[in-house]
């Protein structure tokens, strides 16, 4: 842009003298700036959307976690407020914590009523309303970013036979057992049924459904895994091995 | 434009250097706070991760 660096180079040498430029020379450079500081503000908004969201919403995950940890131990009256026997929640109520060890050592994040952006930007995974709650017979499903807002899925697809996935309410830990993955369309609402696949079946097992966008960076595709529900554990019981040292970081 | 700016500026130069880098983060810290998360709702919901419906605005 050979007009906004000669605008640099004659604002280098303010000298208080210099020649006055003509108004069509001045209007391009002005026009030239104007490109430049478009482009950079389009580079930060690449920025913002793969860096800058994951402050934000890291932040607000991590006080949601603590949060509902405290819920868990608290008093009983937060309790039935908080868990009326399986029945769904408020859109926005964090009513469980997600641990997936494969997703890294310390992962852990809030499971929040409701899959609409205003969940899935700031408090990451959001549970599918019309789904059954976890350990229930049928499916648990749930959904997350893959890229920004948190990208509580990030590592979705690194799954592999004998991973489990643990999922925290008042009632105690679920641990589910990693299946398979499918790569599906957008408009495959069937996977979200209570036997994943086959809608107006009646389940025998409960299974989780975690579901994020693919490939990554994109929203063409969706790609989907499927646990299915191996053992619970009581409250009272404490957290499986695996994942106690990442719960007892959290309660600190 | 921004050389008319840093003319303007009052002060030496070290201060009118202050000021530019004052001006460009409060600019950046404005857009990353406020202005890219409203031009996201309004028009990209580019990560979306949900099966099966139309997203809720």
């Amino acid at each position: 842009m050979p007009e906004a660096a000669q605008v640099t180079r004659t604002s280098a040498g303010a000298a208080p003298d210099r020649p006055r430029r003509r108004p069509l020379a001045t209007a391009f450079g002005v026009f030239g700036e104007l490109f430049l500081t478009a482009g950079a503000v389009l580079l930060l908004f690449v920025v913002w959307q793969l860096w800058w969201t994951n402050l934000d919403a890291g932040r607000t995950q991590e006080t949601a976690v603590e949060r509902a940890l405290e819920g868990f131990a608290g008093t009983p009256a937060r309790d039935a407020a908080g868990e009326p026997a399986g029945n769904p929640m408020l859109e926005g109520d964090t009513f469980a914590v997600m641990y997936v060890p494969r997703f890294g050592e310390d992962f852990a994040r809030p499971v929040t009523a409701g899959v609409g952006l205003d969940v899935l930007n700031t408090l990451g995974i959001g549970h599918y309303p019309e789904t059954q709650m976890p350990g229930e017979k049928g499916n648990f499903a749930v959904a997350a970013h893959r890229q920004t807002y948190g990208e509580a899925f990030r590592e979705i697809h690194r799954l592999r036979d004998g991973d489990l996935i643990y999922v925290q309410t008042a009632k105690g830990f679920y641990t589910y057992a990693y299946r398979s993955t499918q790569i599906v369309q957008p408009s495959a609402a069937e996977v979200l049924a209570p036997v994943p696949g086959r809608p107006g079946e009646k389940p025998t097992e409960a299974v989780l459904t975690m579901t994020s966008c693919d490939p990554p960076f994109t929203t063409r595709m969706r790609i989907v895994a499927v646990s299915a529900l191996e053992s619970f554990t009581p409250a009272a019981d404490g957290p499986p091995a695996a994942i106690a040292a990442t719960v007892a970081k959290l309660q600190k | 434009m921004y050389a008319w700016i840093f003319r303007h500026l009052p002060g030496p130069l070290w201060i009118r250097v202050l000021i530019s880098v004052l001006l460009i983060a409060a600019a950046i810290l404005v857009l990353m706070e406020y202005v890219f998360p409203w031009a996201n709702r309004q028009f990209v919901p580019w990560t979306d991760s949900t099966i099966g419906m139309v997203l809720p605005r």
